[in-house]
């Protein structure tokens, strides 16, 4: 065979990832929750929060954007989970097991058709946002940096739920599972409130949690944090841009072998 | 081999007996060919060993089994050969030391109820899990050491059509060729005249889910074929399928076998390996229990079946002494749904004297037929079981393994 294996990877795993294309076409169902969740996030964070809580020298409605825009990715992640264990149940899984194709494929196919559904979401929380009054306040290269920066965060957790996915003992109980990891990780961040506001022992974790990092860059990013604002003590605050990715190539780096793992064991 | 020795009149007289049935002609003829060219003798002999083979085709005995051994091919190396196979999923003991072994260009039926091992010894051979122990060889490729290779040589299709239902029967063949690295032109038309091949053109631009059962099960098997391979699996192709659709795949299967591919099918029916099958190997609780050819395996679970059920359960036993004295094996015998199934050798007249002796005795009947053996016949003659019971204690539904089954004699 002429194809190496990181040839045969990225082939396979296009083809994978178009199939999940096609699907996402043909079944509108899964588009259209992954279109209104983030408006509605949008709209609850804004107007339910966004009047009650106050943050000296902001406007809290600006500086909770860049919080959902995250959150809301993160629980993105949860399709990956939910497509791989939808996938695992169905006759398909059989099929490619017995091609000589590459058994990475279909993990890396389905994380790389998922960004799509990032993509979507973020351009619609962004209009969506803007809206609401939202401003992008630095230049326009910068947030396009900061929205790469978020889907290659969201791109990372997927694999994380990829995993999740393969564990768990069926399709029902994934959103359970993940919620398990998703909500101390978007809760005990700086996504809501300034983490300097936490009881000591949570905000040393809201500090070097990488979604507050990730938060953090995208607000710096989008100019959302008013001058006037102290910086932030710990490093991973100080250098998020920098901390993200390398948070994004560990959690990779750790989980996408542990679920392909997974998945060439599995019957 | 008739050429390896071609200065041996004696040993290529006798080879010629041992390829050719009904060559006593040949070996008559012997002393008198004496004198002539012994290469001449060779290719003679060869020759028509040759035609034969080829005249005889799939149909030519195949090994592993109780054919006798002259009757045997040699030479010709399995396209499957599987030793020892062991695989465990916790407990249960899936499969259990199985050996086999097919011939290329020809077709193994696996014979078995649910849960003897079948689907688990076609995973393992399909490379989708791995065994326990034991060694297996497709098309020349170990199924632990070089599974890709395996699953370049093979196609798989199955009970639960391995196919994506969102998709196009279209898509899913281009996705397949695509994944055996055609590029896309090639992947386009093979998928084109798979469809074409399969009657599903006019169905190819519809979602998979649209289509019937019997549809979707061509898809899938055209799915096996997309990269022509010279070993295919047929795990359960018929099971839940219309007989109308039963008949377009056994066509199918008798299609690819006429053009050389080596098949493996599992089944549940002893018709289908019947139709199809070269050497059938009976499988139970992960272990083979016989192998044959059919006609075989029939003769050896004896002929035609006295089915007998009664109307009165007070006269079961009367009914039981009437059936063994005309049986010529063990008659199986189920008390809750009052039957009795006994082998008999003289068809009707059989028949006709159990129904004098019934009546003579005022036996009261439900039901009294001649029928031919069934795979649950098949299974009780060989292992004393019956195949529900064989899957009850397998699947351990709580249902005791000696609920319907009353070995007698």
């Amino acid at each position: 065979m002429s194809f190496d294996s990181l040839t045969a990877l990225v082939h396979d795993s296009a083809v994978i990832a178009k199939r999940n294309i096609i699907k996402i076409r043909r079944v509108p169902d899964v588009l259209v929750f992954v279109l209104i969740s983030p408006i509605m996030f949008v709209l609850l964070f804004a107007y339910v929060f966004g009047g009650s809580i106050d943050i000296p020298g902001s406007n809290y409605r600006e500086f909770l954007m860049a919080g959902i825009f995250v959150q809301t990715v993160v629980f993105g992640a949860t399709f990956t989970g939910a497509g791989i264990a939808d996938d695992m149940q169905k006759g398909i899984i059989t099929r490619f097991r017995s091609l000589p194709m590459s058994r990475t494929a279909v993990l890396a196919g389905r994380t790389a058709s998922d960004v799509v559904y990032n993509v979507l979401s973020l351009a619609i929380m962004m209009a969506t946002g803007f809206i609401v009054g939202w401003r992008i306040r630095d230049g326009i290269g910068e947030a396009l940096v900061a929205c790469v920066l978020i889907l290659i965060f969201a791109y990372a957790l997927s694999w994380v739920m990829a995993y999740v996915a393969l564990i768990v003992p069926s399709p029902e109980v994934i959103n359970n599972a993940s919620f398990i990891v998703i909500f101390p990780l978007t809760f005990v961040a700086n996504t809501f409130v300034p983490s300097q506001n936490l009881p000591r022992l949570l905000q040393i974790f809201a500090e070097w949690n990488p979604v507050s990092a990730a938060t953090q860059a995208a607000r710096e990013l989008f100019g959302n944090i008013p001058h006037e604002t102290p910086q932030p003590e710990a490093w991973a605050l100080q250098h998020p841009v920098l901390y993200t990715l390398v948070w994004s190539v560990i959690i990779v780096a750790v989980f996408a072998p542990l679920a392909v793992r997974r998945y060439r064991r599995q019957a | 081999m008739c050429v390896a020795e071609p200065d041996n009149d004696d040993h290529l007289a006798l080879c010629g007996v041992s390829r050719l049935r009904g060559a006593g002609v040949m070996e008559a003829h012997v002393d008198r060919l004496a004198g002539m060219s012994r290469i001449g003798w060779s290719v003679l002999c060869c020759a028509k060993y040759g035609a034969t083979n080829r005249v005889v085709g799939t149909k030519w005995p195949v090994q592993s089994g109780i054919g006798s051994k002259e009757e045997r091919e040699p030479d010709v190396p399995g396209a499957i050969v599987a030793e020892g196979l062991t695989k465990r999923f916790g407990d249960v003991l899936a499969v259990a030391g199985l050996d086999l072994t097919v011939p290329e260009g020809t077709v193994l039926g696996l014979l078995g109820p649910n849960g003897a091992g079948k689907t688990t010894a076609v995973s393992i051979l399909t490379t989708l899990i791995e065994p326990d122990s034991g060694t297996a060889l497709v098309a020349g490729a170990d199924v632990v050491r070089e599974p890709q290779k395996v699953r370049e040589r093979i196609g798989l299709s199955g009970q639960y059509a391995a196919v994506d239902d969102v998709l196009t029967g279209y898509e899913n063949l281009e996705m397949i060729g695509r994944l055996y690295r055609f590029d896309r032109r090639r992947a386009r038309q093979r998928a084109d005249e798979l469809l074409e091949q399969f009657e599903l053109t006019d169905a190819a631009h519809r979602p998979v889910k649209t289509y019937s059962g019997g549809m979707r099960r061509r898809l899938d098997l055209a799915g096996a074929l997309v990269a022509e391979p010279p070993v295919i699996f047929l795990d359960e192709p018929t099971t839940g399928l219309d007989p109308r659709s039963r008949l377009g795949l056994w066509e199918v299967v008798r299609d690819l076998v006429a053009r050389g591919t080596t098949i493996l099918l599992t089944t549940q029916y002893l018709e289908e390996a019947d139709q199809l099958a070269d050497e059938i190997l009976v499988i139970d609780h992960g272990t083979a229990i016989a192998s044959g050819t059919s006609d075989e395996l029939k003769a050896r679970v004896g002929g035609e079946r006295l089915d007998l059920t009664l109307g009165n359960e007070a006269q079961l036993e009367t009914a039981v002494m009437i059936m063994r004295a005309v049986a010529t094996g063990d008659v199986e015998i189920e008390r809750e749904q009052q039957r009795i199934v006994a082998p008999v050798d003289a068809g009707a007249a059989s028949l006709m004297r159990v129904l004098r002796e019934l009546d003579e005795r005022g036996i009261e009947l439900h039901d009294l037929s001649i029928r031919r053996p069934t795979l649950d016949d098949v299974f009780f003659a060989l292992t004393g079981h019956t195949t529900a019971a064989a899957q009850s204690a397998g699947d351990g539904d709580g249902l005791p393994a000696d609920r319907r089954e009353v070995r007698t004699r």
